[in-house]
């Protein structure tokens, strides 16, 4: 995790608005945001929830929300961490310069005991979106997990990888959801930044701005880049 | 028993680590949710399952397994390819579904832990 990195990366992709992601935790969400201050550039913080079910699921929240209390649940879920400990250093915490100030002690390359119903009303009970990741890949997505996405789940999207375009995304499930569809990088490295974006028509740029954006509710709209 | 045993009884398509079946079986244990293999496997144990992503190499590695078998004709995608020579982990293939495999394991001794 570099934050100058990714805040330079995502300027010169041309993006307004970042998410950070990470699995199961969100501890270089500050770090970020802080390494873009002055630049134009908006952090939210958020994180991917991995299901019991092994089913991946976004969580995105306003910019500055302390999700201190939402990962004291995270961890207080996730599997005790097994006797090769060596994962734990690609676990890093970072500062705004890139510096490494500690390791995430957590199993995060693990599933939580939290069912995917329980990890969406956590994002939402934080004030966060829910949106399933990569529907459209084979492992780790809801449609993979649990064999289709279940009409009661209440997502406020779903996203598909950028191994297709928009438009065959669109003709593969768009039927099969009745939620907004969205495309993000969900990059893993500087250079994966801006692979895929979406275009929102925001009054600024802050959740609760894409939160209307995603349901088209006063005139905020989203659309593929 | 050795790995290299079961592949050639149970005709097994060798994918990675050619050279490295010359190791001991356990036992065995069968499942396609990695937390729970992680939270299940044994050391030694060869893992039966249709998954083909890379993090089966890490799952395998992480618990000391004795390599992997892919059911159901399944092929390691081909990241998964390149980290299992990276770490010597063999993984090997059937056409057979898991219940027809396992049986077959079983009968030749390779039981749960």
């Amino acid at each position: 995790m570099y934050p100058r990195a990714v805040v330079e990366r995502a300027r010169a992709a041309g993006l307004d608005i970042i998410a950070i992601t990470d699995h199961n935790s969100a501890e270089n969400t500050a770090a970020v945001a802080e390494a873009a201050a002055g630049t134009g550039l908006t952090v939210l913080p958020g994180l991917e929830l991995a299901s019991e079910e092994e089913a991946h699921i976004l969580g995105l929240f306003e910019a500055g929300t302390d999700l201190g209390p939402l990962l004291a649940v995270v961890y207080e879920n996730l599997p005790d961490v097994p006797s090769k400990r060596s994962f734990i250093k690609d676990q890093v915490i970072v500062d705004a310069e890139d510096g490494v100030t500690g390791f995430n002690p957590h199993c995060l390359i693990g599933a939580t005991r939290l069912t995917v119903y329980e990890a969406v009303r956590l994002i939402h009970g934080h004030g966060g979106l829910a949106i399933a990741s990569h529907i459209d890949r084979e492992a780790f997505s809801v449609i993979s997990q649990l064999g289709f996405i279940p009409p009661d789940l209440e997502l406020d999207a779903v996203e598909v990888s950028p191994l297709l375009t928009y438009a065959q995304a669109r003709a593969a499930f768009g039927l099969l959801s009745a939620h907004p569809l969205v495309q993000f990088s969900d990059a893993h490295r500087p250079d994966e930044i801006g692979r895929a974006m979406m275009e929102f028509l925001l009054a600024r740029p802050s959740l609760e701005e894409i939160r209307k954006a995603l349901a088209r509710r006063e005139g905020r709209e989203v659309r593929p880049s | 028993m050795k790995l290299a045993d079961l592949a050639t009884r149970l005709d097994l398509r060798v994918f990675t680590a050619k050279g490295k079946l010359d190791r001991p079986v356990a036992g065995g244990y069968a499942g396609d949710l990695l937390s729970d293999v992680m939270a299940h496997a044994g050391k030694d144990d060869l893992w039966v399952t249709i998954q083909v992503h890379p993090n089966i190499v890490a799952v395998a590695v992480l618990k000391e397994l004795a390599g992997i078998v892919l059911v159901n004709g399944r092929e390691p995608a081909a990241e998964t390819i390149e980290r299992a020579e990276r770490e010597g982990l063999p993984i090997l293939g059937a056409p057979a579904a898991a219940f027809e495999l396992i049986g077959r394991l079983h009968g030749l001794g390779v039981k749960g832990s």
